[in-house]
């Protein structure tokens, strides 16, 4: 089979400095007349000599943690950015869904905004027009094709974005996450057309947190962390030791200050948690329904302002189950002096079926996030006896949330089933 | 140059968008293009147009200034179209690939659809004050290729310097309007202060709009030598420009 991608020695450096704000003429000028050496310029290595070859036909997973140079790398394939060293080659019409609907405009009707998309996305308007009917009845949106999408709900919008894409023709394919919104009979939808691009023998190159997903669509899969290609295998292999990273032995407690991957300006850092029981003794025992208390210790380097501190739970195959934080709960914490403090989080029911879920912990505030660490943490939540013994008890199975529910039934039904 | 040619259709549909979009959105739609110069020129004939301040060769000061203000509105409307034009389409350079120059090439020329309507009002108003319509209006299309260039080699540069200094931004309405009394806008070029006529002359803009005003009016002739001199300027202007443009395109997905 002939090579459909090659990338070689792939380094993507990025200064920190020009995307952390925006620069200004006249900070350059005087910039120019200031004496004295200029501060050093921070930047990082989003991608750091990646290597690898796709063949012709391949559909490729690629996993990681948030920030691990995903995004970066079909950012450069496409073309969008250029790498500061190292080569790519791609062969033939390369298509790259980074987002869907890119460049929709509003005032625009449905109809307009498939050529308008088409046509960004590489579309010949030739090629729009054979395809349009079947573009808008795969987005379902047939009564409303002549209608200005601004009247179009966001999960419209979405499925006329993807309809758009998954009509196109490409060669190469560099999919970045956008299943990841949606409702699930469109999940399916869009899964199904990638499916169909495979089996037409379409290169693909699946960015995505959905393991499922992951396991259903590519054969191969390419783990790419804090920039460097980490393994690159059957997929089964390499998401069994991706997850295994985040699964060291339980713990009661964790050392935050030495993990590098991290991201957010510092000023606060995040350097320990403690996971304690109801009477604030250490505990690794996590139960569902049962309280769910935790201490994030911290460091501010600085007098902050306002922050917000947070908590997401993500399950197993990367779902974000949900989000706690001061912001959420209106807990408002005014200041925090330089030094170090500590924030004790409360959940009082943990209402989580029996599974491991992943923790990402962060605290920002409103535009600057100082602390974000992804996954950081794994716990493995263990059945309770919920519904004291007299239920079914708690399963993986059933989902990722239980609802502690109550059931009652009318007395005339009650009738009706007798008799 | 050959990657352009094979967008050309993206180049078309982005054009077509923002004409779409402009005359869309706006409750007067195409009356825009007209009121807007319409406007400056009532004004403009208010302070200028009395006791012979201005010398417009015997032309009624309405029909002398309207001439003019409708490619100069052209101008005033597409330069800080173009110039934003990168910051204002900041999601299609950091999500998709294109030849960047496709940007600010259908801003410039989407902004010249006005031109044509605000053209015809220039007919009727030379009706009403029985100025004789001469042939030379026909130029007139041909006329707006430099026009166009310039603004777009202006509206590239400072879209490139708009994506890495944001301040940029604020220094283009201030330029347009220094511009509007340096090119000859209210006044013939033959009025330009005859210390700085030679300097001032090297703008463009003044022998492009000179040469727009001595077309439709038939008491001037085209002066050849200073719209060829314009023309090879703004050649000039849209190679620098270009040569900028690919310089720093690279780099525009980063930090934008």
């Amino acid at each position: 089979m002939s090579e459909s991608i090659r990338i070689e020695h792939l380094t993507k450096r990025y200064e920190l400095g020009a995307m952390r704000h925006e620069t200004m003429l006249r900070e350059a000028l005087l910039n120019l007349f200031r004496r004295g050496p200029r501060t050093a310029q921070e930047s990082i290595l989003a991608l750091d000599d990646v290597n690898f070859n796709v063949d012709e036909g391949e559909v490729i997973g690629i996993i990681g943690r948030n920030g691990a140079g995903k995004s970066t790398l079909l950012k450069v394939l496409s073309k969008i950015t250029y790498p500061t060293s190292g080569r790519i080659k791609v062969k033939g019409r390369v298509a790259s869904l980074i987002e869907v609907g890119t460049g929709f405009h509003d005032e625009l009707t449905g109809r307009e905004n498939i050529y308008l998309n088409g046509s960004i996305l590489g579309m010949r308007k030739r090629e729009i027009d054979e395809r349009i009917d079947q573009i808008i009845d795969f987005a379902g949106v047939d009564k409303f094709v002549d209608t200005p999408i601004k009247r179009y709900s966001s999960g419209m919008r979405l499925r006329l974005g993807f309809a758009v894409a998954a009509h196109m023709d490409p060669d190469v394919l560099f999919v970045d996450e956008v299943l990841a919104v949606g409702d699930a009979e469109f999940q399916k939808k869009c899964l199904n057309a990638m499916d169909e691009l495979r089996s037409g023998g379409r290169t693909v190159l699946f960015v995505s947190h959905n393991m499922a997903a992951i396991e259903n669509l590519c054969p191969r899969t390419v783990w790419i962390d804090a920039g460097r290609l980490r393994m690159d295998g059957g997929t089964d292999q390499v998401i069994a030791q991706y997850l295994a990273t985040f699964s060291e032995s339980q713990r009661t407690g964790y050392d935050l200050d030495k993990i590098a991957n991290r991201t957010g300006n510092g000023a606060i850092r995040f350097t320990r948690v403690d996971f304690v029981d109801a009477d604030g003794q250490p505990t690794a025992v996590f139960r569902s329904g049962e309280p769910f208390r935790a201490r994030f210790y911290f460091r501010a380097n600085d007098r902050i302002r306002d922050p917000h501190f947070g908590m997401i739970i993500f399950s197993d195959m990367g779902t974000r189950v949900t989000t706690v934080s001061t912001w959420h709960a209106n807990y408002h914490i005014p200041e925090v002096a330089p030094g170090e403090g500590m924030i004790e989080l409360s959940i009082d029911d943990l209402y989580l079926q029996p599974n491991r879920y992943f923790l990402s912990l962060f605290v920002d505030t409103t535009g600057t996030r100082f602390d974000i660490l992804d996954h950081c943490i794994a716990i493995d939540v263990e059945d309770s006896n919920a519904y004291d013994n007299q239920g079914r008890g708690l399963h993986p199975r059933w989902g990722l949330v239980y609802m502690p529910s109550r059931w009652s039934v009318e007395p005339s039904a009650r009738r009706a089933m007798e008799s | 140059m050959a990657e352009f040619f094979r967008y050309r259709e993206l180049f078309y549909f982005l054009v077509w968008r923002d004409v779409k979009v402009r005359y869309k959105q706006t409750l007067l739609g195409a009356a825009w293009a007209i009121l807007q110069p319409f406007c400056m020129m009532v004004v403009f004939t208010l302070f200028f147009g009395r006791n012979g301040q201005v010398d417009t060769g015997g032309i009624p000061y309405p029909v002398f200034s309207y001439a003019v203000l409708v490619p100069w509105t052209y101008f005033q409307y597409a330069f800080p179209l173009t110039g934003n034009s990168l910051i204002s389409n900041s999601k299609l350079i950091s999500k998709v690939y294109f030849p960047r120059a496709i940007v600010p090439a259908s801003s410039a020329l989407s902004g010249a659809v006005d031109f044509f309507i605000a053209a015809i009002i220039l007919i009727a108003l030379m009706l009403y004050y029985h100025v004789p319509i001469s042939a030379g209006l026909l130029l007139w299309p041909l006329l707006l290729l430099p026009l166009i260039l310039f603004t777009t080699a202006l509206g590239m540069f400072f879209a490139s310097l708009n994506v890495k200094y944001r301040d940029i931004k604020y220094t283009i309405p201030f330029l347009v309007q220094i511009l509007m009394f340096v090119s000859a806008v209210i006044y013939p070029v033959s009025q330009l202060p005859h210390k700085y006529a030679t300097i001032l002359r090297l703008n463009p803009l003044v022998g492009i709009l000179d040469a727009f005003r001595a077309a439709a009016l038939p008491t001037q002739a085209i002066d050849w030598g200073l719209l060829g001199q314009a023309s090879l300027i703004t050649i000039l202007c849209l190679v620098l420009a270009s040569i900028h443009f690919y310089k720093t395109e690279r780099e525009f997905a980063d930090i934008i």
